[in-house]
């Protein structure tokens, strides 16, 4: 790059460094909170310097630990399940949304036919419904209908369908800019629709993919509502064990920040890796070109 | 089947899957709730057994005095909320639109707090307005000023929550508005520079005109997404004190899980819908209409 920068006076840089501050203040507070012991956190002496210890850690993962931590007398197998349970549901449902997701939208974009508007209309209104809206349906159906409460399948299912339409809305965004040439030369060799779709477009909108898939990853992630609506003990997925194990008094900080923590690291890794395709898929739709 | 018959279905055969989760996972119960929101029902009975009773949860809703106390929460949250981000988030960007190292990273670090567990940002928070070990009462104490009851005094827990989204969605409206600030046509900027306008007159008649489109879908979204808040302020305060922080999608899952009323909690869910609904139209309408605008604009400039 050659950009030229320009030369910008102090009380600018004072304003980012303040602004960096802020954003990344809170989560450091978080990050060092879950290295102190509880006598620590809570000693009239809010000292910046003190003994960084992993005692929290090992409290909450003491059950996929390979070594048993000398400080635990009973451990609690609670969070390691969540953990796994929040990796599985999230896993699958990203995996399922972008594929159907991604044919979705090249249906969308590529073709004209009876009752497109209607399906971009839907999409776009689907959207905007809240989860709490889908909590009471999704309780009574799952329960009595579909028999699927309780299960990974059941969540799944929710998170699917209410990813996709953001999904579809961001992918379309993405699929409308590979040149129509390189998809018609493709049928002139003699492809079919799918191989097309699969061997000339997907590689195409690998960064849109990647942007859906950072999205829809963090929601499954870090829903709470309605996996505490329909999952059960064995099920649990993080947050919920989070906000269970809050109590109005006597909290637990130094462990229940480790929790916060675990389940912030993925998202904020996601962040580092790919802040430009999220950034991209933030502003597709809204801002155009 | 031939092959005209095979191009004419290849369409819904890529639709059909996405149409078949969204009918069973969100339409369905969508429809479900429209229905349910005309029922008498508790969780321990099946749907069937409900009694049917019209429009009675919509009625007593009205006159319900805490429902009304939640409304007004929500419009009072999501309007204060909104407006301050759009005010400090578009400023922000106007301010940093400049050729500066490391911008990327910059952008990087403030999509961060939306990009963690709402969960863990009602943790953190929570923690920060702690009366004893959080870090703004300590600082407080430090200078020797009073602590302030964060989310313990009904008067300070709104204010608090405000904060919060504040810190977490402004991020959301910078990077929006300093896309659109990047895509607009140099020419323009170049001309009125040449003309001696001042940082102030290109910001007013020419940066937010032109960005303007950008900014109304920006701050419908926004809007839409505020309605949705819900974990934040449940980690936080849990609607209270009193019912001074219950915005209504906390109200929503409250009257179906603690006083087990579905019905009520379903006619909840659809007033609130339709608030969305009317806002979702309007952004769309909004779309059309610059569309269509910009495509007349194209086409004189074509003839002329």
């Amino acid at each position: 790059m050659n950009t030229t920068y320009e030369r910008q006076n102090p009380a600018f840089y004072a304003l980012i460094a303040a602004l960096v501050l802020m954003s990344i203040a809170p989560i450091y507070l978080m990050l060092s909170t879950s290295f102190r012991l509880n006598v620590d956190i809570m000693s009239e002496t809010s000292s910046l310097l003190f003994f960084p210890t992993m005692q929290n850690y090992e409290t909450v993962l003491c059950n996929v630990l390979w070594y048993d931590p000398g400080h635990i007398d009973y451990c609690d197998p609670t969070f390691g399940r969540a953990l796994g349970s929040s990796l599985l549901v999230a896993l699958i449902s990203t995996g399922i949304t972008l594929v159907v997701g991604c044919m979705a939208a090249y249906a969308l974009v590529r073709f004209r036919f009876m009752g497109r508007g209607t399906v971009s209309m839907t999409t776009l209104i689907m959207r905007m419904v809240p989860p709490a809206v889908l909590l009471v349906p999704v309780f009574g159906i799952w329960t009595f209908q579909y028999q699927l409460d309780g299960t990974y399948a059941g969540i799944i299912l929710v998170y699917v369908a209410m990813n996709l339409p953001f999904v579809i809305w961001i992918l379309q965004s993405f699929i409308v800019q590979v040149p129509i040439q390189l998809e018609e030369a493709a049928r002139m060799d003699g492809a079919n629709a799918l191989q097309v779709f699969f061997l000339v477009v997907l590689p195409v909108i690998k960064p849109g993919l990647a942007a859906a898939s950072i999205f829809t990853f963090r929601i499954a992630w870090n829903e709470f509502l309605i996996a505490n609506a329909l999952l059960d003990r064995n099920t649990r997925t993080v947050p919920v064990t989070i906000v269970n194990s809050l109590t109005e008094y006597d909290i637990d900080w130094g462990v229940i920040m480790a929790t916060g923590m675990l389940l912030a690291i993925p998202p904020i890794i996601f962040t580092f890796v790919a802040s430009k395709q999220i950034i991209t898929g933030m502003t597709a739709g809204a801002v155009k070109g | 089947m031939t092959t005209a018959n095979m191009r004419r279905m290849t369409p819904y055969m890529f639709l059909a899957p996405a149409a078949a989760f969204m009918i069973v996972g969100l339409l369905y119960p969508v429809a479900y709730m429209i229905y349910a929101s005309f029922l008498d029902w508790n969780p321990s009975q099946l749907i069937g057994e409900a009694d049917w009773i019209n429009l009675r949860n919509y009625v007593s809703l009205l006159q319900d005095a805490s429902f009304r106390e939640s409304t007004v929460v929500t419009l009072k949250f999501s309007s204060i909320v909104v407006t301050t981000e759009m005010v400090v988030g578009v400023g922000l960007a106007l301010l940093l639109d400049r050729q500066i190292r490391g911008i990327s990273v910059l952008r990087t670090i403030f999509i961060l707090p939306m990009m963690i567990a709402p969960i863990v940002v009602g943790l953190m928070w929570r923690y920060m307005y702690h009366p004893s070990v959080g870090i703004f009462n300590r600082t407080l104490k430090d200078w020797g000023l009073e602590p302030i009851p964060w989310l313990s005094d009904s008067g300070w827990a709104l204010t608090s929550i405000i904060i919060a989204d504040i810190w977490q969605w402004t991020p959301f409206i910078f990077i929006l508005a300093l896309a659109a600030l990047q895509s607009l046509p140099r020419s323009a900027l170049e001309a009125a520079r040449i003309d001696g306008a001042s940082g102030w007159q290109q910001i007013i008649h020419i940066k937010l005109p032109l960005m303007m489109p950008v900014l109304v879908v920006t701050l419908l979204l926004r809007l839409i997404d505020s309605f949705k808040v819900l974990e934040v302020i449940l980690v936080m305060t849990n609607g209270g004190p009193g019912l001074s922080t219950e915005i209504l999608s906390l109200r929503i899952a409250r009257t179906a899980s603690e006083f087990r009323e579905l019905g009520v909690a379903a006619a909840m869910s659809n007033y609130l819908l339709l608030l969305l609904l009317a806002l979702t139209i309007i952004m769309f309408v909004y779309n059309k209409i610059v569309e269509a605008r910009e495509a007349a604009v194209r086409q004189a400039a074509e003839e002329a």
